[in-house]
């Protein structure tokens, strides 16, 4: 009889958990539109950029009368936790799938498969490899993000020889490979420049972009500009540039356009930053897939949600909004 | 002199056996808690959800948990040692990648198979080897090798996601079908694969000795049992094993993805704890296992199907978790 506790404690576990799935699933659905369910895939439940975008689903499709189903990877290129997802919202039966696509060939074969049933399947944010394994795309261009950036800084430094640390995201992920590119492209240089001094991989986080900064440094005291993927790492690496009494010296750019990050920027520890706007990508989804299911036309080809280059010092020559603009449209 | 030599030999034999069988009673019952939080999920989400309790919906349960499944067997092999492999995502990774790579490199499909199988299997070796012969610390040395398997997976692929994959390689994530329900081939080899697990370890010598070695070494290595030629092969088979969990991730997906695997030894490891199989080593069902993966996969579907956020399976798992490590330390003590 040792095992009864066992099995009647294994009960327990389980009604335990259907409680708080009980807790979990108040989620209503009005209006004419109820029996249309969109669901909403991101890379992470934590990054403020997919909260931010959760959010915007959440309340247009609070406004269009519609059911929201979100998912999420358990980290940036869980591709596999991905597909289940799809999988499952297929089960499910929605009508169309807005998805952020963390590995953007490997998750090709399940849109294909989503596409197949008759779901309107709408990358957000990043395309998928080829883009047309989607039927549209609602995204910033992260190229275009970077080559904002690559040009403001190329306008400040001039012909001035300089030492360029560039903070990356992570082996393999194409948003930071593209703005990675796009930086250079903006700064009319290769990848293999001698300008180039350091390449670090950040995670987009902010410890260890103060690590990456403070290894560069080690590397090379004379580094004088730093492109960072986002925000986070920037402030990491100005953190880092800061016991180095360098911030004088050193220009820090960036991408993403998070409050903090504008904030940053208004403070002067970051130069300037490439905006972008998560909640128009995701409230777009959600109205593009409603209008269809409705009766409408599917959605196509890529609508550019737009890029800001946000300063507080702008640069003859090159289009750019002030922080107060930046404030007024950030996320986070 | 001899004589008591003998006895106290023959004492721990009779140690061993009397442990044996125990262990056989161990293994029938610790698979009904399983088993009833899993019956009591899926009655639940029936009730909740007209969509849960379809054959395709069921098929695709047991098709979305066969990778992690498939590598849970290997981890509770290691686990019944006493041990722990926090390696096995990285290297099946890196076999994903080696058999993707080489077959779209023209090499014939079957070939690339086995040497990415293989390349797993030698990193079991491997963690067996430090493990016995440098007598450092299971978590120590999968920490290590995790990351050795992880930075070549990304080395050897240059970060690229390989696509264009041969039909053979993708064969297993086809489809056959059951009544009016396709089945993943997939599905079927982890099933039978667990089938295998759950024989060898309960009705041949080798696998009552992983038993034995995971209960009490002494007393196993006293009995005449090779303790590290045991675990260098239970360290080699757990690598051949996720090899052959790649092989079904590749089927399922369809690329060579080098992101792959990097919580699925965590995962792999809940799918134990929660199938009821002690960390303390030599004790538990494989049985139960199968059902520990199947609880996840099934509140992971339920969920979305009932339109619940993702983080909510993430809290449920971790309370399941405890929950079921407490019922193992309690059933231990009342043993004791």
């Amino acid at each position: 009889m040792k095992y009864g506790i066992s099995s009647r404690l294994g009960c327990f576990a389980a009604v335990l958990a259907l409680s708080i799935t009980a807790v979990g699933c108040g989620s209503g659905a009005k209006g004419s539109n109820k029996d249309i369910t969109i669901g909403l895939i991101t890379k992470t439940d934590t990054n403020p950029f997919f909260v931010k975008m959760k959010e915007g689903a959440e309340k247009e499709a609070k406004a269009k009368g519609v059911k929201l189903m979100t998912a999420a990877g358990k980290f940036d290129g869980d591709n596999a936790s991905q597909v289940t997802a799809m999988e499952n919202m297929i089960a499910a039966g929605v009508k169309g799938i807005l998805i952020v696509p963390s590995d953007t060939k490997a998750i090709v074969p399940s849109l294909a498969k989503a596409r197949a049933k008759g779901i309107d399947v709408i990358a957000l944010d990043t395309p998928p490899d080829p883009q047309s394994s989607a039927d549209a795309l609602f995204a910033t261009d992260n190229l275009t993000a970077g080559t904002l950036i690559g040009k403001y800084a190329k306008s400040v430094e001039g012909a001035k020889p300089v030492k360029i640390a560039m903070l990356d995201l992570n082996p393999g992920i194409t948003v930071g490979v593209l703005r990675h590119n796009g930086f250079l492209q903006g700064y009319g240089i290769t990848g293999s420049d001698p300008s180039i001094v350091c390449t670090q991989y950040t995670a987009g986080d902010q410890a260890k972009g103060q690590t990456a900064m403070e290894n560069c440094l080690q590397k090379d005291p004379g580094i004088n500009l730093v492109y960072t993927i986002n925000e986070p790492a920037a402030l990491g690496a100005y953190t880092a540039l800061k016991a180095a009494g360098k911030t004088a010296t050193t220009m820090i750019v960036s991408i993403d356009g998070g409050c903090s990050g504008v904030k940053a920027v208004q403070s002067g520890q970051i130069a300037a930053t490439a905006q972008q706007y998560p909640l128009k990508m995701a409230s777009q989804g959600v109205d593009s897939i409603v209008a269809w299911a409705k009766g409408g036309k599917k959605a196509s080809g890529y609508t550019d949600t737009g890029v800001n280059l946000i300063t507080a010092k702008p640069q003859p020559g090159l289009d750019s909004k002030d922080v107060q603009f930046g404030l007024a449209n950030c996320w986070g | 002199m001899s004589d008591t030599t003998e006895t106290s030999v023959t004492d721990r034999t009779e140690q061993v056996r009397s442990a044996s069988a125990k262990v056989t009673r161990f293994a029938t019952l610790p698979t009904v808690g399983p088993l009833a939080a899993l019956l009591l999920a899926c009655l639940f989400f029936s009730l909740s959800t007209d969509r849960f309790l379809t054959g395709g919906n069921l098929s695709l349960v047991v098709q979305q948990v066969m990778e992690v499944g498939t590598l849970a067997i290997g981890q509770t092999v290691v686990i019944l040692t006493a041990g722990i492999d926090l390696s096995n995502g990285a290297a099946m990774a890196f076999g994903t990648i080696v058999m993707t790579r080489l077959a779209v490199g023209g090499l014939p499909a079957p070939l690339a198979i086995l040497l990415g199988i293989g390349v797993c299997a030698a990193f079991g070796a491997l963690n067996g080897t430090l493990v016995t012969m440098a007598r450092l610390p299971a978590f120590i040395v999968t920490l290590g090798t995790l990351n050795i398997a992880f930075a070549l997976t990304h080395i050897y692929s240059r970060d690229q996601t390989i696509t264009g994959l041969p039909k053979t390689l993708t064969a297993l994530g086809q489809t056959f079908p059951l009544g009016n329900t396709d089945v993943t081939y997939g599905s079927v080899v982890m099933l039978a694969m667990f089938v295998i697990g759950w024989y060898v370890l309960r009705f041949t010598a080798a696998g009552r000795h992983v038993y034995a070695v995971g209960d009490n070494p002494e007393a196993a290595r006293l009995s005449g049992i090779s303790t590290r030629r045991l675990l260098i092969t239970v360290y080699t088979v757990a690598g051949a094993i996720y090899g052959v969990a790649g092989l079904l991730l590749v089927g399922r997906t369809a690329v060579g993805d080098p992101q792959a695997g990097q919580t699925d030894n965590l995962d792999s490891i809940t799918a134990v704890v929660l199938g009821g199989v002690s960390l303390f080593g030599g004790r538990g069902s494989i049985i139960g296992v199968l059902f520990g993966a199947l609880i996840v996969g099934v509140i992971r579907n339920g969920l979305q199907l009932m339109g619940v956020a993702s983080i909510y399976q993430v809290l449920i798992t971790g309370i399941l978790v405890i929950l079921a490590v407490g019922v193992d330390q309690l059933a231990r003590r009342r043993r004791a």
